[in-house]
């Protein structure tokens, strides 16, 4: 094999895996919408927010441990050393929920009936309050995440590749990130598990029948709110996962809530409303962002098209197709 | 008893027809105008100009041209930071091209550019609606703010990739660069703010404003009526970018005079903060642009008072608190009540029409 076609499937499957990583995200935003029809902006400081709780069981910090300290003046600092792993994911998994109960309270129960945008921009404002708690409670410090999951490059595969170049070529073999690897496992494992869930459960039947009507729904007896707390704690549990990911890639940082943005054109690639779209959505914007990079990129010298690429791709679809790949077609009545 | 209005009869149109038809409204604006053209500029210091003054009547611009966009024709935009981004290069690229123009002309012209590039971005609007175009438009904020940043052509190839502004004067008196005295500065906002403000509230009670509104609450409908979608859409782009054009002009070369514009221009430095104020101040309404823009200018230095100087928090967790606050004032605004301060304001109104009697 040509040096050029190796260069290229590594772009490929790099992209596919960083793909990935904006579906897990991406997923978050197609449960909530499907089920309370809100485009929650907040997800992605979800993710951060999850994130940093989790380093904050790890290292057994005080949450608001800076405004006491700077209160009354004490020096409050750490509960105790180290908690196990396993451990602490259970507690951030019970905070998640405990929030999405309260945001079912003090939101999403006295915007019922308003319009979608409203809701969206209460969402927004969401993203701002969390962010601001979440800052409070951990400090806004960059810290490492580390939860086992390994990460670096796969020797395992550079020592495969390396002998598919031609001989005498300079080539070392391709490079991708275990964690990347651990990614698509565990989101996989984490879209079967909800195919599995939301088919075979009652649980799982009630979601889907809310998603397909709230009025119905509720007629047969369905219970809104205990339905919406759960997929709101149910993408609580995704958006840990994702700030686990992007958590352990990159520190948990404010930009960990920036993510959001990178899923938004990943949602209008695959649709709003389905979720084998955000998977697909999020591997071609992954792979598309990854090519662009590096073919087009070069053209313009200065690079960092990765910010707007992808919007800029969904944006074009858009013109086409505005419901996206596998969305639901919009149907407008007066 | 305060907001009395009877007695004051119209007989004609053109009475009828007036910005402020009560008597109380005129005088009430009278004094405000009074205060900001002649007592003000008297009384102004450097730290009233930076901080509070100039900058309010910036966003106020700001406010009012996504108002346009948002609160009027329903439009949601998050590319308002792209948009100003497009307004500040705009005037420097001019700026630094013709030497002898007058500022003045050099804003406008740039506010005329602004619409243009908003009339580009509007587009996708004409099929897509809601949220979908809100994502849209944050494709413009994030391709506009790389390109200023990456294509060196923009900064004039400077090795910081700043731009900044050099000095120009009206009628002799500095209004840009570090010489302008603050009363310069102040009046010649405050001139473009009010002279923009009343050529708004006439739009918007214009043929075109009402067509705006009708896209707002029903585009189907009217469609059906005729008004024609395309046109309506895209001229409230137009109208809102020059707007907001302006108003980067005016951050750009009045208030910092030096910028970079990943910082100055952020999604979380203007967009959000500027999507802020016309929620909080009201959409749909002109004097919300200005109560917002009041709002969210003065929120952070009276916290930033309370919580650095009384209570002696550190400017860090002051920080964090005022984005906490930002959050939960804008969900409890959107809950309590969804027009803002300008809604607020019409029901104070109502009140003291018969205060202090129960009838």
């Amino acid at each position: 094999m040509s040096i050029e076609l190796l260069n290229f499937i590594e772009t490929v499957l790099n992209g596919l895996m960083s793909g990935v990583m904006y579906s897990l995200v991406a997923l978050g935003f197609v449960l909530i919408f499907k089920a309370s029809g809100v485009f929650n902006f907040a997800q992605g400081v979800f993710a951060l927010f999850a994130a940093l709780t989790l380093v904050g069981y790890q290292t057994g910090q005080v949450p608001f441990a800076h405004l006491i300290n700077e209160l009354f003046g004490t020096n409050y600092h750490n509960w105790y050393a180290s908690m196990p792993n396993f451990l602490a994911i259970i507690l951030t998994m019970i905070t998640m929920i405990a929030l999405a109960w309260i945001i079912e309270r003090l939101v999403l129960k006295h915007l019922v009936n308003q319009d979608p945008i409203i809701l969206f921009m209460a969402t927004i404002g969401l993203a701002f309050a969390l962010e601001g708690v979440g800052d409070l409670m951990w400090g806004s410090d960059v810290k490492v995440l580390d939860v086992g999951i390994p990460s670096g490059g796969s020797i395992w595969l550079e020592e495969a590749t390396i002998g598919l170049a031609a001989e005498g070529s300079d080539y070392y073999g391709m490079y991708i990130d275990v964690l990347n690897v651990w990614a698509t496992v565990i989101a996989v494992i984490l879209v079967v598990t909800l195919a599995l869930f939301s088919q075979y459960t009652k649980t799982g039947r009630a979601l889907r029948a809310v998603a397909d009507d709230h009025q119905a729904a509720l007629s047969v007896g369905i219970s809104l709110r205990s339905i919406w707390i759960l997929v709101w704690a149910i993408s609580g549990f995704i958006a840990m996962v994702a700030g686990i990911m992007w958590g352990t890639e990159s520190g948990v940082q404010f930009s960990l809530s920036l993510i959001a943005l990178k899923a938004l054109p990943v949602l209008i690639l695959g649709g709003f409303t389905s979720i084998p779209g955000a998977i697909i959505g999020g591997l071609l914007i992954g792979v598309g962002e990854k090519l662009a990079e590096i073919y087009i990129g070069g053209y313009f010298e200065t690079g960092a098209l990765e910010n707007w690429f992808a919007y800029v791709m969904a944006l074009v679809f858009l013109l086409f197709r505005p419901q996206g790949l596998f969305g639901d077609k919009i149907i407008e009545r007066v | 008893m305060i907001y009395k209005e009877t007695g004051q009869y119209k007989s004609s149109y053109k009475s009828d027809h007036a910005i402020f038809p009560l008597l109380q409204d005129k005088i009430a604006f009278s004094t405000l105008m009074f205060i900001a053209f002649l007592i003000v500029p008297l009384v102004i210091n450097s730290y009233w100009e930076k901080a509070i003054l100039v900058p309010f009547l910036i966003f106020s611009l700001a406010a009012i041209g996504l108002n346009i966009l948002t609160g009027y024709c329903g439009q949601v935009s998050l590319g308002t930071g792209g948009f100003m981004a497009v307004g500040a290069f705009s005037t420097y690229k001019i700026m630094t091209s013709f030497p002898d123009m007058n500022i003045m002309i050099i804003i406008l012209i740039s506010g005329l550019i602004t619409a243009a590039v908003g009339i580009l971005f509007g587009l996708p609007s004409l099929r897509i609606k809601g949220f979908y175009l809100a994502v849209a438009t944050l494709a413009s904020q994030f391709f506009l703010v790389w390109l200023f940043n990456k294509v060196p052509w923009f900064y004039n190839y400077s090795d910081t990739g700043q731009i900044t502004v050099s000095e120009r004067t009206m009628f002799n008196i500095p209004v840009t660069g570090a010489d302008a005295p603050p009363y310069a500065t102040y009046l010649f906002c405050l001139v473009l703010v009010v002279t923009l403000s009343f050529a708004a509230k006439n739009l918007i009670r214009s043929k075109m404003g009402r067509s705006w509104m009708a896209i707002r609450d029903m585009d189907i409908a009217a469609e059906i009526i005729g008004v024609p979608p395309l046109k309506t859409k895209l001229s409230a782009f137009a109208i809102s970018s020059f707007y907001i054009g302006v108003a980067g002009a005016l951050y750009f070369a009045v208030f910092l005079g030096a910028i970079e514009v990943t910082e100055s221009f952020d999604i979380m430095t203007i967009s959000f903060p500027v999507l802020f104020m016309i929620i909080i101040g009201g959409l749909g309404s002109m004097l919300g642009s200005f109560l917002g823009a009041a709002f969210i200018v003065t929120l952070p230095i009276g916290l930033k008072f309370l919580m650095v100087d009384m209570v002696g928090l550190s400017a860090v967790t002051a920080k964090h608190f005022e984005i906490t606050i930002w959050g939960l004032l804008m969900i409890v605004f959107l809950i309590v009540e969804p027009h803002g301060l300008a809604r607020l304001w019409s029901i104070a109104k109502e009140k003291l029409r018969r205060w202090p009697f129960p009838y």
